[in-house]
């Protein structure tokens, strides 16, 4: 048997430990990361869901200010949460605006009376369609646009209180 | 007092462990004369560890919530037996039971080696000494199951729900002991490869550990391909899910030595892919152990995600297959091949046996590991799932199928006769099987359709060995053989068709409603909550028919408060030509239920053969042991040896 066959084994060893040991010092990113990051938001105009409340088109974000857009729903549990973290964003002077996701008036204006109401504007997507455009899979997501209309970040499930002082930092440096 | 009794005992076995190393380096430097001192050193190492493991046990039954390990995966509403099988649901508990089994083996192996030559077996007792020095270490310094907490909590915080199964009580045991019993294999590869005595007796004293571990890991698979089948609710058998893929390739590579070590055993030949594949049997355990202790792989199996514990195992990891593998660079080139064999022979069709089993075996490991490569190499994310495995192994495993039609009839050294008329008839019936599947099922995939032809065929040809003479004065080992070979047909033969007929039917119901699935009508007829003793749940009761009466089925979402979760509890009714498989899940907004059912015709072949493999092992097993105890009396051998 020949020198090389003897040793290949121990190579070959040697290069999956190698391998198993990079995966242990860096642990795997469970993240999904948005595919649309700097890129322009998808053009989408809808109509407005509650009479008191303008809709939402994409024409609205490319106003020279950032933006935070949230798709959400009265029927969804953690938007009930997420809701009263918004509206400490938006006392810091950010601008919300709503993208309903699958809702009735009546349900959506009950959810905004009973939990706050921090958006400027609300959009009625009725079929998810704009929601699928953004790249959004559920409930709530929110994405940071640019005053350009571009998507600086996406994030994936309720934002958290604790999650301020990033979404803020995102907000900056969309500005 | 008793965490702390086992915890002093798991530190004297530590200290024997060391001592034993220390043993056999003198006995292979100096040749001194320890065989006696080493034997008894590793019986009462295997005793203590079982007094240690002993120990744990009875925490966990007497529910002490002043040890940590209980406080954390145990709860007093548990039923007992829950309890006891806690003591190995978690990690240290799970090591410790580990090393136990790895102690024990060494003992057993000290007490009845007598086949090897002494100063191989003892050089084997050293490296099972630094075997389980490792987990010593790992137990004793980085993972205590014996720590106490202070003060003692009032109540603990219980044990994962789908481990709350009577699959629980015996599959990872099962498998344990299997991965573990190949670590006898390892250390005798190494203690032969170190003294260069690797020779036929070697691998008559090897053959009966490995052919017990892969009986093991054959049930262990079976089993928990089973638990996976009715508890996670899913209705498949196998997922290549990582942790499934880390029991299967210690299973692929002692099947291929479970079959080398044969040709080694009679004919003196193949030593170094022998000596190789037994390094390989073990590592794979190791590899598997390491797979679902450090969580590395996204599985619903990685039950421990730690990733300083996965560090600890990959170094041991590291240390034990890196020296196995350098002593058999070093060392390989000293093994003279045996006796020589002609193309058509016994060997060549255990040769070819082995490479189709080695593909297997690196198509499941590559396919396993891949998107970590992948990812180290590129940074890019991705991953490896059924169609792959599906497509990659299947036509292996079906040619590998064909072939073991063959194997067995061939003679060793060289085959002259006209074998193939023998396999006349097995080949007929294979070709009817085919003629039988496009009449009554011209639309089946190909796959299942090749399954069903081959399984026939292997079904008849598994028995040809068996015949041509008296069968009841065959050799136990020859029916062993041909009791798994027919397993394989059968195992096959339920996977073709779980693949070709399976119904299902997702639907949500109100009481009342009715489903089809197959042949079947299925009324939702009520949905009831009820509770059992640490859970509650919904129950649904449902009635189905096939036209001939009715029989009630009750599947249940079950809600565990200790940790919070859901389950979901199937309920599967048996018949004899297959299962109706029922799951309730979650209530709509409009009140109706979700329910999934199927109608799998002949799925239970799959784990029926699975115990027919396990079985022909455990009679060639059998009928091995009982020619050593009752017909060669060879214990004498080493006494002999010693005293002469």
């Amino acid at each position: 048997m020949s020198r090389a066959i003897r040793f290949a084994p121990l190579i070959v060893l040697l290069a999956i430990i190698a391998a198993l040991v990079w995966r242990l010092a860096t642990p795997a990113d469970t993240e999904v990361h948005s595919t649309l990051d700097g890129k322009p938001v998808p053009v989408f105009d809808l109509g407005e869901i509650l009479p008191s409340k303008p809709g939402l088109s994409s024409r609205d974000l490319a106003t020279g200010q950032p933006h935070l857009v949230n798709v959400f729903a009265s029927w969804c549990v953690p938007c009930i949460t997420e809701v009263k973290v918004l509206q400490s964003l938006k006392a810091r002077g950010v601008h919300i605006e709503g993208i309903a996701i699958r809702d009735r008036e009546q349900d959506l204006a009950d959810f905004l009376a009973r939990n706050g109401d921090p958006y400027e504007r609300i959009g009625n997507d009725m079929q998810s369609a704009v929601q699928i455009s953004l790249g959004s899979s559920g409930v709530p997501e929110s994405f940071v646009v640019d005053g350009k209309g571009v998507i600086r970040y996406q994030h994936i499930g309720p934002i958290e209180a604790s999650d301020v002082p990033m979404i803020l930092g995102k907000l900056e440096q969309a500005r | 007092m008793i965490a702390e009794a086992g915890l002093a005992a798991l530190w004297l076995a530590a200290g024997l462990a060391a001592f034993q190393l220390l043993l056999m380096i003198l006995a292979l430097r100096g040749g001194a004369d320890v065989s006696r001192a080493m034997r008894s050193i590793a019986v009462v190492q295997g005793m203590l560890t079982l007094i240690a493991f002993a120990m744990l046990l009875i925490v966990f039954a007497r529910s002490d919530m002043s040890v940590a390990l209980v406080f954390e995966n145990s709860n007093s509403a548990k039923p007992f037996i829950y309890k006891v099988a806690g003591a190995w649901g978690n990690h240290e508990g799970s090591m410790l039971m580990w090393v136990t089994i790895l102690a024990v083996a060494g003992a057993f192996l000290a007490l009845l080696a007598h086949r090897t030559g002494e100063r191989t077996l003892l050089a084997a007792l050293g490296a099972q000494a630094v075997l389980a020095l490792g987990f010593y270490a790992f137990l004793l310094l980085a993972s205590n199951p014996f720590a106490r907490l202070w003060p003692p909590p009032s109540d603990g915080q219980g044990l994962n729900p789908l481990l709350q199964d009577p699959g629980l009580a015996f599959h990872p045991p099962t498998l344990y002991l299997g991965y573990v019993g190949l670590s006898v294999a390892f250390s005798l590869a190494v203690g032969a490869l170190l003294t260069g005595e690797v020779d036929s007796r070697l691998a008559r004293a090897m053959r009966p550990w490995v052919l017990g571990a892969w009986i093991l890991l054959t049930l262990g698979i079976t089993a928990g391909s089973y638990w996976a089948y009715y508890e996670l609710g899913w209705g498949g058998y196998w997922f290549w899910d990582p942790v499934e893929n880390a029991s299967l390739m210690p299973w692929l590579a002692a099947t291929a030595l479970l079959h080398s070590i044969n040709v080694l055993a009679a004919r003196g030949a193949l030593k170094a892919w022998t000596m190789m594949l037994a390094v390989i049997a073990f590592s794979m355990s190791m590899v598997g152990t390491f797979l679902v202790r450090s969580g590395i792989l996204t599985s619903v199996h990685a039950f421990a995600i730690d990733p300083e514990r996965g560090t600890f195992l990959l170094a041991l990891l590291a240390i034990y297959v890196g020296a196995a593998f350098v002593l058999f660079a070093l060392r390989g080139a000293n093994l003279k091949e045996g006796a020589p064999f002609e193309l058509i022979s016994r060997e060549t069709g255990l040769v070819i046996n082995n490479l189709i089993l080695s593909v297997v075996l690196g198509v499941v490991f590559v396919g396993t590991l891949y998107p970590l490569f992948v990812e180290a190499v590129s940074g890019e994310k991705m991953s490896v799932g059924a169609p792959y495995f599906n497509a990659v192994a299947g036509p292996l495993a079906l040619l590998l199928a064909l072939l073991v039609g063959i194997g067995p009839l061939l003679a060793w050294r060289r085959e002259r006769r006209p074998i193939f008329r023998r396999l006349i008839v097995p080949a007929l019936l294979g070709v009817v099987a085919l003629a039988v599947t496009i009449i009554l099922a011209p639309g089946m995939h190909i796959l299942p359709r090749l399954g069903f032809v081959v399984a026939t065929y292997l079904a008849a040809a598994s028995i040809l060995p068996l015949t041509g003479r008296n069968p009841l004065r065959a050799p136990l080992a020859t029916w062993g053989m041909a009791v798994a070979h027919f397993g394989i047909a059968v195992a096959l033969a339920g996977m073709a068709a779980n693949a070709a007929f399976t119904s299902e039917r997702l639907g949500i119901a109100r009481p009342g409603d009715l489903l089809s699935v197959g042949p079947w009508q299925v009324q939702l007829a009520s949905v009831t909550p009820t509770a059992g003793k640490n859970w509650t749940a919904v129950e649904a009761v449902l009635r189905a028919t096939r036209g001939d009466g009715v029989i009630t089925l009750e599947p249940q979402t079950r809600y565990f408060s200790d940790p919070p979760t859901e389950t979901n509890e199937s309920a599967i009714r048996t018949f004899w030509n297959g299962q109706l498989y029922t799951v309730v899940g979650k209530q709509d907004q409009s009140g109706a239920w979700q329910l999934r059912l199927w109608w799998k015709p002949f799925v239970t072949l799959i784990w029926a053969g699975g115990a027919l493999i396990a079985l022909g092992g455990a009679l060639a097993l059998f009928g091995r042991l009982w020619r050593l105890v009752w017909r060669r009396r060879p214990e004498a051998e080493w006494r002999k040896e010693r005293y002469a």
